[in-house]
């Protein structure tokens, strides 16, 4: 079933069902005796296939949010839907699973395994899925090709370039068909040309109905995303969403479409 | 059932990735590995050479057991180990010919014995040849039957030679090449010192045998047992005995011991100043000597295999250290605890198993080196099918001991800090 959906791009889903629900969630760490609130009551509401960045100066608290909505942090008090399900409950291996059937991460520096190929890369999710595991080379075969990497297949993260083994990193993170795609500064790393094709591959997913996140702090990246959301001392400053739908983005689609078949 | 099947099916899931994940990281860091596991590697080789070692031991006195008979009984004097003859003089507690007149009507289990006496190495001549340093031994023609070395040339001692205290003798192969004697030498005269004795058989070469004494270096002489007091007066006195079965070997032990103790006079509560052994007896000896020295040798291997954990268990600490990101990765992308403790739990093990393929290698060639040491009685040493096991079994459960401090650190880091170390 989560096969198939990752296997082919999905038709537009046109409902309003909210994807991430966070209500007054608060994070606090606690340093000696101070306390630190990273996160200070944050209330949203993620539709499915919505195309959000999340902007924001270093301490803003943008990290700890990502952190929260990918269930590798625990919010300290609030309540977190994911999928309808409350995730503020859940125990650790249950955690691990959510991370691993809803969640996928692409990070700003890349962490592709360097002893492995970019198949072996993208196959290691997979591993760790309950049902995942007698297709995973089919399935990460597939998902390399969806993200423009057919014939890199047997490279090691070595022998690729940047923007190479970020695809290879969002097809990883793309492999068990998730809900949701984090991306932590997915070009930080990244020399402008790269980024905008980067941005562009991000651009498509969304058109192929997945739902991406974005944390960045670079405007001309934020705006590929419909959503911008700032953040400011742990909380959410501002909340636009651009009503930008402009017909070059349907004639990218069809060219993309175009080009993939 | 089906959770069951389906939770074995994932542990072998991931148990076969991480077989092949540690396999990859131990060819990646080639050096390192190898030192770790040099520990190891040492302590299976050397258990598993002792171990060969005592084994061919084994074999080799159970074929000697089978050349001389399983109902075969020695009886020799022995000080006791309590008592005021604890220090007594060897001689003091001798045999005398006439302890063992009439054995065999009070021993029922007792089938057959025979008295021999050792006169020592003498040099025999024949002609201008001579050759030193002959162990010359007097037996009674029962010692033929029991200890089973066939003539191959002429006739054994006979009773009438006993009787007669005749002055012949049964020499072995070497003795005839050694004094260039002729093939067929029956009626020769040969001098032990300076008495002339007459050949009338030749024995077959001796089997290497660890009883009866010596190496192959030394030929040997029989004698008639009572002529061989003609050569020296005083000589000590063994017996060798065989019991009617080997179901009934212990009964005759007993039997013998009693009819001795009359016969030397021994007090009741005195201790006995000889003692009867049969082979069993003996083979239970070594078992209990090859027990301890397995024990010691394996005090000795436990040592080294401990100082090989902790190696393998610092190069594990080093190994989640260095892996810090990766671990964090796989936890993002859904790895519980418990695969990412096994992961790094038969990442251990795998690196001990191979300690112990290396180790059992090694073993294998200390094994055949022992083997090919002439000389050493060790030419069947060989590693049984248990000691391997026992090896790997060893070098596993190291593995998992010192594994488990490190893959709990792993399994434990965060995922956040974990992503973000350097």
């Amino acid at each position: 079933m989560i096969a198939a959906e990752a296997d082919k791009p999905v038709i537009r889903p046109q409902n309003d069902k909210p994807v991430i629900k966070l209500q007054d969630i608060t994070r606090v760490y606690k340093v000696g005796v101070e306390s630190i609130h990273a996160l200070d009551g944050i209330s949203l509401e993620l539709k499915e296939n919505e195309y959000v960045a999340v902007m924001g100066t270093s301490g803003s608290g943008k990290s700890t949010l990502m952190n929260v909505m990918g269930c590798l942090d625990r919010a300290t008090s609030g309540y977190y839907g994911l999928d309808g399900q409350d995730t503020t409950k859940l125990s650790d291996a249950a955690l691990a699973r959510v991370r691993n059937e809803r969640i996928g991460f692409v990070f700003q520096s890349f962490e592709l395994l360097g002893q492995l190929t970019a198949l072996k890369n993208v196959e290691m999710p997979l591993i760790y899925s309950k049902n995942g595991w007698w297709s995973r080379r089919k399935r990460a075969k597939n998902v390399l090709e969806r993200v423009g990497l057919g014939d890199r297949i047997k490279h090691r993260p070595n022998q690729l370039s940047g923007g190479e083994k970020q695809r290879v990193a969002i097809a990883r993170a793309l492999v068990c068909g998730p809900s949701i795609l984090l991306a932590d500064e997915p070009t930080g790393n990244l020399d402008s040309k790269t980024s905008e094709s980067i941005m562009e591959l991000f651009d498509r997913l969304h058109h192929e109905g997945q739902t991406i996140i974005i944390v960045t702090h670079e405007e001309h990246i934020a705006h590929h995303a419909e959503r911008i959301i700032h953040m400011k001392d742990g909380r959410v400053d501002s909340d636009i969403t651009s009503n930008r739908v402009p017909s070059d983005k349907t004639k990218m689609q069809n060219d993309e479409r175009g080009g993939l078949s | 059932m089906r959770a069951l099947m389906r939770a074995l099916m994932a542990f072998l899931r991931l148990f076969y990735q991480s077989v092949y994940l540690s396999l990859g990281q131990i060819w990646a860091n080639k050096t390192r590995s190898i030192l770790t596991t040099i520990g190891i590697v040492i302590g299976v080789a050397s258990v598993t050479a002792v171990i060969a070692a005592l084994s061919g031991l084994k074999a080799k006195i159970l074929t000697q057991v089978e050349t001389l008979g399983s109902n075969t009984i020695f009886i020799s004097p022995k000080r006791p180990e309590t008592g005021p003859l604890q220090h007594a003089p060897y001689w003091s507690i001798r045999f005398l010919p006439e302890h063992f007149d009439g054995m065999l009507e009070h021993c029922p289990s007792v089938e057959r014995f025979g008295r021999q006496t050792w006169v020592g190495g003498h040099t025999v001549t024949h002609r201008e040849r001579s050759a030193d340093n002959v162990s010359v031994r007097g037996i009674e023609p029962e010692c033929h039957k029991i200890e089973s070395r066939p003539v191959t040339l002429g006739r054994p001692l006979s009773v009438i030679d006993e009787m007669q205290v005749r002055q012949v003798c049964l020499i072995d192969p070497k003795l005839r090449n050694d004094l260039r004697l002729d093939r067929d030498c029956i009626g020769e005269p040969i001098l032990i010192g300076h008495n002339t004795f007459y050949i009338v058989g030749v024995l077959e070469a001796r089997p290497e045998s660890m009883f009866g004494g010596g190496d192959q270096e030394t030929s040997e002489i029989f004698i008639p047992f009572r002529t061989s007091f003609k050569l020296r007066r005083y000589l000590y006195v063994g017996v060798i005995a065989e019991s009617k079965s080997a179901e009934v070997s212990d009964d005759a032990r007993a039997e013998i011991s009693f009819f001795l103790r009359r016969t030397r006079n021994i007090k009741p509560g005195e201790p006995d100043t000889f003692e009867v052994q049969s082979l069993k007896n003996i083979l239970d000896m070594f078992n209990d000597i090859a027990l301890k020295v397995t024990l010691v040798a394996g005090g000795i291997v436990g040592i080294s295999l401990l100082v090989g954990g902790v190696g393998i268990m610092n190069i594990m600490l080093v190994t989640v250290s260095e892996r810090t990101r990766e671990i964090g990765l796989r936890k993002a992308v859904g790895a519980k605890k418990s695969a990412i403790l096994t992961q790094f739990l038969i990442e251990a093990v795998v690196l001990c198993f191979v300690g112990g393929l290396v180790g059992v290698g090694f073993g294998q060639l200390l094994t055949t080196g022992i083997a090919n040491i002439p000389n050493v009685e060790l030419d069947m040493a060989y590693i049984p099918l248990w000691a391997i096991g026992l090896a790997f079994g060893f070098s596993g459960t190291v593995g998992i001991f010192f594994g488990m401090f490190p893959a709990i650190k792993a399994a434990r880091l965060d995922p956040i800090e974990a992503l973000r170390h350097e």
